[in-house]
């Protein structure tokens, strides 16, 4: 994928499985949203190919939504945005993100993690094969963070959907994520987060406010990235790219 | 009532029926200024009709729809800001009209008209022109009410959810081209876009759905061109600034009342 004359990514080869829980990690202007832009079909990559299921329901949920304010809306009238639902399937789905008391008030009156717990609601009311979230847990507390990922993997449980999901550089993930992918314009490494970290700084930072259900992706690098995020070579043969990618495959 | 009056009536009311849901989104889409560009194009429309000897509402209409379709174009390009695009497409295509109309031979433009609306000179065939244009507008906002609603509150949202976002967003221009085409004979095509964006930013403060808003917008229009032809009578001023000048002073009275929020909260059901 090229912008300009820029390379935003580049040899990126993933996909997502029904059930599967796939987050994607990296840090700032790492590609996370180009990415998720391309696979939603939002933008045309200038190279490779997508390939979906045919007939494919995606129930995406962006980043941080703004309403302005000159536009009076509910939330039952954003909610009705995205299509006609049946009645039921409206409060079946605004029962399981908790949200079925915020129906009436002004879009632009909710909270930054009613937003997102709303926002999901619409994801969901197309009962979507795949679930494509971009950081879902953005503007929410820590203790809330936990909470919208516990939901997500309620909510993979029960309709048995595929989820792709952004988080922020902050290597927060769920223990549930199927599989990690750590993207700096090419994919660093992949794995499963499936052991909580025993860094000190870690548990510095989270201590006991990490809510159960999570655990945190730690991994090594056998490059590092300087602060405009290319790759600065140390430890390997030189060259672009991830040489030896078994040899920093998360260790998990 | 003379005739005069009750045709001015009439067809300032149906263009304020229709100027007021489209204002809505003009408003909500932030486009005052891309409607100000199209409606100062109208004028070459004008001409270009006269001197082709096509019908002028036609020419108009073609011509914003050309216009608007150009400066999409020019968006894509990322060295000129839109805001700077639409300065230099607005005034310029808004000084080619009057040069072309300069330039026109044999016939006698009443330019102040085309400016500034002549509501009170509406013929039968003006007001036969303005119903078909507005029931048609009309319709095709109803039809595409929902997907500019969902277009308009996050574009990439409603992709993914399947709307055709340039099919949309291109039936919402030509709507404008529609509006101004069919409101130019009443407030002028340097006045088109205050009868869109003053109801509509006045109907905010009374409308909690964007569908009272719309209802709202197009209810104050209606006030205000009833409000402006009485001025006008009154004290014998131009016709078209009157109503504009009604619109505003009905935005500032519902903007300053007090009890307009707390009215809000009653609509509101809970």
């Amino acid at each position: 994928m090229v912008v300009g004359d820029r390379r935003i990514l580049d040899g990126v080869d993933m996909q997502v499985e029904p059930g599967q829980i796939v987050t994607l990690i990296g840090p700032n202007g790492a590609g996370k949203t180009t990415l998720l832009k391309v696979l939603l079909g939002l933008v045309s990559p200038t190279g490779g190919q997508v390939l979906r299921q045919p007939g494919l329901r995606i129930g995406y949920m962006p980043q941080r939504i703004q309403v302005d304010e000159i536009l009076p809306i509910t939330v039952r009238r954003f909610l009705g945005l995205g299509g006609r639902f049946p009645k039921d399937r409206l409060a079946r789905v605004l029962a399981e993100v908790g949200c079925a008391h915020l129906l009436e008030q002004p879009v632009q009156s909710v909270s930054g993690g009613e937003m997102q717990r709303i926002l999901l609601a619409r994801a969901l009311l197309r009962e979507p094969r795949l679930l494509v979230l971009d950081e879902p847990a953005q503007g929410v507390d820590v203790a809330g963070q936990g909470e919208v990922f516990q939901l997500i993997a309620r909510l993979r449980d029960r309709y048995g959907c595929g989820v792709l999901m952004v988080s922020h550089e902050l290597h927060l993930v769920m223990a549930a994520a199927d599989s990690v992918i750590c993207l700096n314009q090419h994919v660093c490494c992949t794995g499963k987060p499936d052991v909580v970290s025993r860094d000190p700084a870690y548990l510095k930072l989270f201590g006991k406010t990490m809510p159960a259900g999570m655990a945190l992706y730690t991994h090594h690098h056998d490059h590092r990235h300087d602060l405009h995020g290319d790759v600065v070579e140390f430890d390997g043969p030189p060259g672009r790219g991830c040489p030896g990618a078994e040899a920093h495959r998360h260790h998990g | 009532m003379d005739d005069f009056i009750v045709r001015a009536l009439l067809g300032g009311m149906a263009v304020a029926l229709v100027a007021g849901p489209l204002g809505s989104f003009v408003v909500w889409r932030r486009m005052a200024y891309f409607g100000d560009t199209l409606a100062h194009s109208a004028l070459l429309g004008v001409a270009l009709g006269f001197l082709i000897g096509l019908n002028v509402n036609l020419t108009v209409v073609i011509l914003c729809v050309t216009l608007a379709l150009v400066l999409m174009l020019l968006q894509r390009q990322r060295r000129l800001a839109t805001d700077t695009l639409l300065g230099i497409l607005a005034h310029s295509s808004l000084s080619l009209g009057l040069v072309a109309v300069a330039f026109l031979e044999g016939v006698r433009v009443d330019l102040m008209a085309y400016l500034f609306g002549d509501i009170l000179a509406v013929s039968n065939e003006d007001l036969t022109w303005i119903f078909i244009g507005g029931v048609v507008a009309l319709g095709m906002l109803m039809a595409l009410w929902r997907p500019l609603l969902a277009i308009t509150v996050h574009e990439d949202l409603a992709r993914v959810e399947g709307v055709r976002v340039s099919l949309v967003s291109m039936g919402f221009m030509l709507l404008m081209a529609l509006v101004i085409a069919v409101a130019m004979k009443v407030v002028g095509i340097l006045l088109i876009t205050s009868l869109m964006i003053i109801p509509a930013a006045a109907a905010r403060r009374l409308s909690s759905t964007p569908e009272q808003m719309a209802l709202f917008a197009a209810l104050i229009g209606c006030l205000a061109v009833a409000g402006g032809l009485w001025g006008s009578l009154t004290w014998d001023t131009p016709a078209g600034p009157s109503i504009v000048v009604a619109a505003a002073l009905l935005f500032a009275v519902i903007f300053s009342l007090p009890g307009a929020a707390l009215l809000r909260r009653l609509r509101t059901p809970s």
